[in-house]
């Protein structure tokens, strides 16, 4: 019989990692699918191209720049100073910083979708109704581009649960700081321990199952609510 | 003649020669190479490649992910591990030819930093506060396991425990180190035979088991042959300078 214990600690780090860089996903990715929904910008498709960059590149490119990025020779160091040490990799925060990079597609591509399919004409007329930009985009781009927001969020904390090159990376393999649940799957695979990986691996199976249906089933609903 | 059957012909010609020409050439090695040996290792399949005219062809990962691999069926048809435990469990598990296993050699584990005049010794590990300390993942890779002996036999594993970085091999480990992310880190010798800089602690043989590092030739060599070419060049007195040189104490 496995420990039960043991199994947990991955499973809640990981949950907790998920909702952490989801909420951090959706701040960092609402502005940029805004700016790239209603910007005439004529070099916006290259910012786009930029945020889609972690869909083709492998994790191991992710993970390299990373490395360097969050450790004593990159910014990473100097930010880890203030909190006396000298990386951020093999940290929490490090894992946050980077499950953002990973799946911020994943967020911003649905979110853009919602803004655009929007159109002018709601923020026009709430315009005309007097109300500032920032009552227009709270009270009526958000709303109205709710189902964006769902897909964005569901997408990037399934994504982030699911991560696993780039923590291979730059987690260093902290039991309950770092060792997220596809870390210790492949640990118990690579020891041999397949009771435990089959624990794990089912019951992603079925999580990810879950997600998936819950969003197909989500989507409809909100589609045929919307006005 | 019809032209389609001339080029047929010429195409079961050509065909034949290259059949021919594949059986004349020289048989190729698969060697799964534990990650601390990597550099030695290179070195060792050149000369061996220079001497018998065989290819050799390596795979690295940790020990223990390498045996995994075997267990699946990997098509290696040589094994160096660097403990005893894993070639042994092979012969047990019949992937391994118990009369073609060897010592070739013992490790040498260190405490390293890249940064100059940090580790002068033992009293590096007590200081406070702690540092991030990588070591390979005890659980896979030998020199891990030999690094919490270490920490163990000095009373410092406490404090560590429940902050020690672990690369997934002892490669990974050095790269921790290397890069700064990690502070200090216990690597192998080897690692560091051809480099200079930072500051480092030969850790004595007796603050761990002895790192034996055991070759054994697999059951499922698709070339026995080569396969045995090889392990007697890892016997012989070139590779064996090529193992001292990358600071290995000589397997007997």
């Amino acid at each position: 019989m496995p420990d039960l214990a043991e199994l947990w600690s991955p499973v809640r780090l990981t949950l907790i990692l998920a909702a952490v860089s989801t909420l951090v996903l959706l701040v960092v990715a609402t502005p940029i699918a805004w700016w790239l929904a209603r910007s005439s910008a004529r070099w916006k498709e290259a910012v786009a191209a930029i945020v889609a960059l972690p869909l083709v590149l492998p994790p191991t490119v992710l993970g390299f720049y990373l490395l360097i990025l969050l450790g004593p020779d990159g910014p990473g160091g100097w930010l880890a100073e203030f909190g006396g040490a000298r990386s951020l990799a093999f940290t929490f925060t490090g894992l946050v910083i980077g499950s953002v990079v990973y799946s911020l597609p994943f967020v911003v591509q649905p979110i853009r979708n919602a803004f655009e399919a929007m159109g002018d004409r709601p923020l026009e007329v709430a315009a005309t109704l007097r109300a500032g930009p920032w009552d227009r985009f709270w009270s009526v781009a958000v709303p109205l581009a709710r189902r964006g927001f769902l897909t964005g969020a569901v997408l990037g904390f399934a994504h982030t649960m699911g991560e696993f090159g780039v923590i291979l990376m730059i987690g260093g393999n902290i039991p309950g700081e770092t060792r997220v649940l596809s870390i210790a799957i492949y640990d118990y695979v690579e020891t041999l321990r397949w009771t435990e990986a089959h624990v794990l691996s089912a019951g992603m199976v079925v999580f990810a199952f879950a997600v998936i249906l819950a969003m197909l089933v989500l989507e409809k609903r909100i589609g045929r609510a919307k006005p | 003649m019809n032209p389609l059957i001339r080029i047929l012909q010429r195409a079961a010609l050509s065909l034949t020669l290259i059949v021919a020409a594949t059986a004349l050439q020289a048989a190729e090695v698969r060697v799964a190479v534990a990650a601390n040996f990597i550099d030695a290792a290179k070195e060792i399949g050149a000369a061996f490649e220079a001497e018998t005219g065989h290819r050799a062809v390596l795979s690295f990962a940790s020990t223990g992910q390498l045996f995994t691999q075997i267990a699946a069926g990997a098509p290696f048809d040589v094994f160096l591990a660097a403990d005893r435990d894993r070639p042994h469990r092979a012969v047990a598990d019949g992937l391994a030819d118990p009369d073609h296993r060897f010592t070739y050699a013992y490790g040498r584990l260190v405490l390293h930093s890249r940064e100059p005049d940090l580790v002068v010794g033992p009293e590096t590990l007590a200081r406070d506060p702690v540092g991030r300390l990588a070591i390979a993942n005890p659980a896979t890779a030998p020199y891990g396991f030999a690094a919490v002996q270490v920490l163990e036999r000095l009373g410092q594993w406490e404090r560590y425990a429940t902050s020690v970085v672990r690369g997934t091999s002892i490669a990974q480990t050095y790269q921790f180190v290397a890069t700064g992310n990690a502070e200090l880190g216990f690597v192998s010798a080897s690692q560091l035979a051809d480099r200079t800089g930072g500051s480092r602690w030969p850790v004595p043989d007796d603050l761990h088991d002895p790192i034996a590092q055991d070759a054994v030739l697999l059951t499922s060599a698709a070339d026995r042959e080569a396969a045995l070419a090889f392990l007697a060049f890892l016997k012989g007195p070139r590779a064996a300078a090529i193992v001292e040189r990358f600071g290995y104490a000589p397997g007997r």
